[in-house]
């Protein structure tokens, strides 16, 4: 050794000087480690292995635990494997499986570090290697150690046995022809006595079955062997994972296993194994009704319980019964209500899942106020995990469990209310769905979109403004059917809508277009009702001419509930008089005027176009108002004809497009769509697509600000925030008076306008749980008393696209070339049962017909390629073929396979190795449809 | 399958992080601090449950346990049974326990190698190959032996590496 290498080992820092370092530095925790990773760069070129494997050990220490790269240590750590020390070892193999992966350009010199290793007579060694193998194994390597691990597989040492079992699981993930050669020395283990190894290999297989339970089917017996021997909870376990795999694939096998599952859940005191055998149960096996009753009553204990994480797994089973039987649900209700305050998150959330499963259309409105009110008193997160899967819950397969869609509308109102309330967005989305496709509710979507718009306290709350943009493009869109237009517009106008981001400001606008249109079109055609020249096809027949000369002071309270009905639309009655228009032309000057100069495109365009509009008609209207009123008729033609046409264009009706709209757009001649566009992306390469829709330069707010100052509301400190609101609502109503509705007339709406997180419904909370309880109690009563008086309004659905999206994907038969080796090793090698030696004796002569029936598909398994899905199903119709030659007549089939299937069940019951050998002496009489079961009966 | 296994205190340091899938360090660091994001929020006394899918991706749980100062994560998907690796959880502090006489934070910063060895007995590449306390001692004392055996060959004795592997 070299001096210089034997002063760098005396004074290099060990691992536990860096951690002592690490602790008591005084330079800052990432100056020192990147100190130390400078020294390590240093000692781990050192040629001495001493030296080169602490600086690795440091390395990996501040790689795994300061998360620093590595990456540059890989050979380095190659050079300390090939130490012949158990120590340094140990190091190399850490660092190794610390750092490795697919694409280390070293990999592939490790390979014989493994081999040697793997063939180490010192077992510690090998378990090293083993364990970096499982951590690091890629196809090359998994090929090239397949020999190894198949000679550990049957290792003497059950230290060393058991790893290679659980090695194996990558080897056959990484290279599936392994299985091949080791896949029969893994089932012998599942006949090993030593509950570690037995742990192992069924471990290894429940894994295996995860993925394609099907391959596995063949090894039912042993594994039904295991589930009734085994004491310990480990192996039960796992063996219960395997069987709610296979179970459900066949049915006679889910028969016999539910005897000895029912047992262990009635003997076992193990908890964990207790809920694998209920989880099993309620899922794998649902269909045995005692099964059940027994497991939900296990269940039962889990939710009375004071350990809260058997209540949380109580609940998540139950809600994997609550799928097929429901009554599960019921039966448990007052411990699942109870659950919705608890303490824990988790339990919260499960009981809500819960109780959104027991929704159903007679009791949904119920069960929404109850879970509203829920959400009103609890913490932010969880408030909205209740808002949420409301909403979920009531959209469901287009709002299928909802009648009553004007209650739905006012609960969507009612919720965006909610103080804590995030879901702005999903509001908005079901507020405009349910307006295009329910016409009935459109009423109602109009009252409740004002009752949002009108209330300036909403304007302060960012999550909202999804919703207020919905209402105001509802109340725009339908607003022929609101009571007091001109309200509406007040509303959309009103000075803190500068407060909303400048996209919902454009859809502001242009409801403000919309509104209007339809104002100044009433007042017109009812100017003209009185004219005997004009038609009388729109006219509002409950208008008459008088009503509009009315007093402005009292049309609140004289129109209120005057709504008409002119074919079949509901008309807003409320006198649109001169003067009003008058007021609200001149508003939208103001209002708007500033925002021609917005740095927003999108909002600076409509408040143009609007302003363009009132531009147009203003004059007009301002003439006739002054002069006479009746005899102006020629002159106001013309504007008349321009909002008419507004109005026609305006009210031709949106509808809900399906998402293959643009597929059934035939295709115009001489429309070339083909044409290779790639020649303009070298013209437009230049041109840099803008990073959102909005182009804006500055601070929209800001401009908004100047702008507000001249609006007719003078109220220049509009940017504060939402608490501030009241007394700003308090001047706006002080001014605008006249527009707000008057207490009397609509309950929904208290005089104060209660700012937004202020909750009219807190009182009765407190008796909320006994109420669900309740509910639920009658929702679940099968007797269904209709309580909607009125039918379900129509909701318009699309052909095929709003249809569920069916999950129309087939479990597609896992061809991969992992279960398609499995499979031929399973059924190729079945003339040579893992079973036992003796049985190759009592079956030699029926099985020498069989190999010739299996010739075919052997070899050429093994000739043919892996992962080649042609040939393997190629394989398997020979598979199929073979056997239905032996099936001796296709009619008794079915007969017979009953009786047969009775027969073994029977025998199978007294269990044991000898038993399974019995029935695969029967002949074979199952269908060819299933071409695995007749196999795993041998 | 086991996917992760770590350690880490109630300030959130890491203290141990195994993770038995490849995964960059940077990912690493994110999905460390993403559970602890988590679970410093949650009060005493309730379930052992957090929700793992949102920071792991489907099908994956995360059991923890709370002792003294530290947090025992360890997440799994649907081929383990939870209240089976809480009882884990419990076999793996109970052999730190042992190991190192009243275990607290500081051996597990002190003695990374060994913490690892203990681990590395318990679970082997994802799988849970051996519960039993007392087994994983001997293996790790075994291990322990060959170590110090095969530093003690060396030619020049280092004060250094004497105390390095413990």
């Amino acid at each position: 050794m070299s001096g210089p290498s034997l002063m760098d080992s005396l004074f290099q820092p060990s691992l536990e000087d860096l951690i002592k370092g690490l602790r008591q530095q005084l330079i800052g925790e990432q100056a020192f480690i990147s100190k130390s990773l400078e020294e390590i760069r240093k000692e781990i070129k050192s040629t001495d292995l001493s030296t080169k494997s602490t600086a690795l050990l440091k390395l990996s220490y501040l790689s795994n635990l300061h998360f620093q790269d590595m990456s540059f240590a890989a050979f380095p750590a190659l050079e300390v494997l090939s130490s012949p020390r158990f120590s340094h070892k140990k190091i190399a193999y850490h660092a190794i499986s610390l750092s490795f992966h697919d694409s280390t350009p070293v990999l592939l010199l490790i390979t014989n570090h493994l081999r040697k290793d793997l063939n180490s007579t010192n077992e510690f060694e090998v378990s090293l290697s083993l364990q970096c193998l499982s951590r690091i194994a890629n196809v090359d390597l998994a090929r090239d150690l397949t020999p190894e691990v198949f000679a550990l597989l049957s290792s003497n040492k059950f230290y060393v046995r058991k790893r290679a079992v659980a090695v194996v699981l990558r080897v056959f993930e990484k290279y599936p022809d392994s299985v091949r050669v080791c896949f029969k020395r893994l089932v012998e283990n599942l006949e090993n006595s030593d509950p570690q190894v037995l742990s192992a290999v069924v471990g290894v297989f429940s894994e295996l079955a995860c993925k394609d339970p099907r391959s596995y089917l063949p090894l039912a017996p042993e594994f039904y062997k295991i589930l009734v021997d085994s004491k310990n909870n480990w192996i039960s376990i796992k063996v219960l994972k395997i069987f709610s795999k296979l179970a459900p694939l066949e049915p006679r096998l889910a028969k016999r296993v539910v005897e000895p599952i029912c047992d262990l859940m009635r003997n076992t005191g193990a908890k964990s194994l207790l809920f694998e055998c209920i989880r099993t149960v309620v899922t794998s096996l649902s269909e045995n009704e005692s099964a059940v009753r027994l497991a939900v009553g296990k269940v039962r204990e889990f939710l009375e319980d004071e350990d809260p994480n058997l209540k949380y797994l109580g609940l998540q089973a139950l809600r994997i019964v609550a799928e097929k039987h429901l009554w599960a649900v019921s039966e448990n209700k007052e411990v699942v209500i109870k659950s919705l305050s608890d303490a824990d998150p988790n339990i919260k959330i499960e009981s809500l899942r819960l109780v959104m499963a027991m929704v159903s259309e007679h009791n949904v409105s119920e069960i929404s106020r109850v879970l509203v009110n829920y959400a009103i008193k609890s913490d932010p997160v969880f408030c909205n995990e209740i808002l949420g899967s409301i909403l979920s819950t009531c959209s469901r397969n287009l709002y299928e469990i909802i009648v009553d869609f004007d209650w739905y509308v006012s609960l969507l109102g009612e919720m965006s209310r909610i103080a804590h309330c995030q879901m702005g967005d999903e509001i908005e989305n079901q507020l405009i769905d349910i307006g295009l496709r329910v016409k009935d509710v459109r009423p109602e979507l109009v009252r409740v979109a004002r009752d949002l718009l009108i209330d300036p306290a909403l304007l302060g709350n960012s999550f909202l403004h999804g919703v207020l943009s919905g209402a105001a493009w509802a109340s725009g869109e339908y607003v022929e059917f609101s009571r007091n237009p001109l309200e509406l517009m007040e509303a959309l106008l009103q000075p803190r809508t500068s407060l909303l981001p400048p996209p919902i400001r454009a859809i502001y606008i242009q409801a403000a277009f919309k509104v209007l249109v339809f104002c100044l079109h009433t007042c017109f055609m009812r100017g003209k009702s009185i004219a005997p020249s004009a038609s009388l096809d729109n006219l509002p027949a409950g208008v008459s001419a008088s009503a509009s000369y009315e007093s402005f002071d009292d049309f609140s309270v004289e129109n209120g509930a005057d709504v008409a009905v002119v074919h079949g639309q509901t008309c807003a009655s409320a006198p649109i008089t001169k003067e009003s228009i008058v007021n609200i032309l001149n508003m939208v000057e103001l209002a708007l005027g500033p925002l021609l100069g917005s740095h927003d495109v999108e909002v600076q365009e409509r408040a143009r176009n609007l302003l363009g509009f009132v531009d147009l008609t203003k004059p007009e209207i301002l003439n006739s108002s002054i002069h006479e009123k009746r005899d102006s008729e020629g002159k106001r033609v013309e504007s008349s004809k321009i909002i008419k046409l507004m109005h026609d264009a305006f009210s031709k009706e949106l509808g809900p497009v399906s998402l293959s709209a643009q597929g059934k757009v035939s295709l115009p001649d001489g429309l070339v769509l083909k044409e290779n566009l790639g020649d303009l992306e070298m013209i437009c390469g230049d041109i840099e697509p803008p990073s959102s829709n909005s182009f804006s330069f500055g601070s929209p707010y800001e401009e908004e600000k100047d702008g507000l100052s001249f609006s007719n509301l003078q109220i220049r400190d509009d940017n504060e925030q939402s608490n501030e609101s009241t007394s700003l609502l308090a001047a706006h109503r002080k001014r605008h008076g006249l527009y707000y509705l008057s207490s009397g007339k609509s309950e929904m709406i208290s005089n104060d306008y209660p700012p937004a997180s202020d909750h009219t419904l807190q009182g009765d909370i407190n008796d909320n749980a006994d109420d669900l309880v309740k509910l639920t109690a009658e929702s679940l009563i099968p007797k269904r008393k209709p309580k909607h008086g009125k039918p379900r309004p129509v909701v318009v659905k699309l052909d095929e696209v709003d249809e569920k999206p069916v999950a129309m994907k087939q479990p597609e038969s896992r061809d991969d070339s992992l279960s398609g080796a499995v499979r031929d090793v399973l059924f190729g090698s079945e003339d040579i049962p893992p079973t036992s030696s003796q049985s190759n004796l009592s079956n030699s002569s029926k099985r020498k017909g069989k190999e010739k029936q299996h010739t075919d598909p052997h070899t050429e398994s093994k000739v043919s390629a892996v992962g080649d899905g042609n040939s393997s199903s190629r394989r398997r119709k020979d598979r199929s073929q073979g056997k239905e030659r032996r099936h001796r007549s296709p009619r008794k089939k079915n007969d017979e396979e009953r009786k047969d299937a009775d027969q073994k069940e029977k025998k199978k019951s007294s269990g044991g190795r000898h038993k399974s050998r019995q029935r695969a002496e029967e002949p074979l009489k199952v269908p060819a449809q299933t071409p695995v079961i007749p196999d795993f009966l041998l | 399958m086991i996917k992760a296994v770590m350690v880490m205190n109630t300030q959130g340091k890491t203290r141990l992080a195994k993770f038995y899938e490849y995964l960059p360090v940077e990912k690493q660091q994110e999905l460390i601090r993403g559970v602890f994001a988590v679970l410093c929020s949650r009060a005493e006394n309730v379930s052992n449950f957090i929700d793992a899918e949102s920071i792991f991706g489907p099908d994956s749980r995360l059991v923890y346990k709370h002792f003294a100062t530290l947090y025992f994560v360890f997440v799994f998907d649907s081929s383990e049974n939870e209240l089976a690796v809480l009882d884990l959880i419990q076999v793996f502090v109970e052999t730190l326990d042992r190991c190192f006489k009243n275990v607290c934070e500081l051996d597990v910063v002190f003695n990374y190698s060994k913490v690892h060895t203990i681990l590395d007995e318990m679970i082997f590449g994802g799988q849970v190959v051996e519960t039993s306390s007392s087994e994983i001692m001997k293996a790790v004392e075994e291990i322990s032996k060959l170590e110090a055996a095969s530093n003690a060959i060396t030619l020049i004795p280092k004060s250094a590496s004497g105390w390095r592997s413990r």
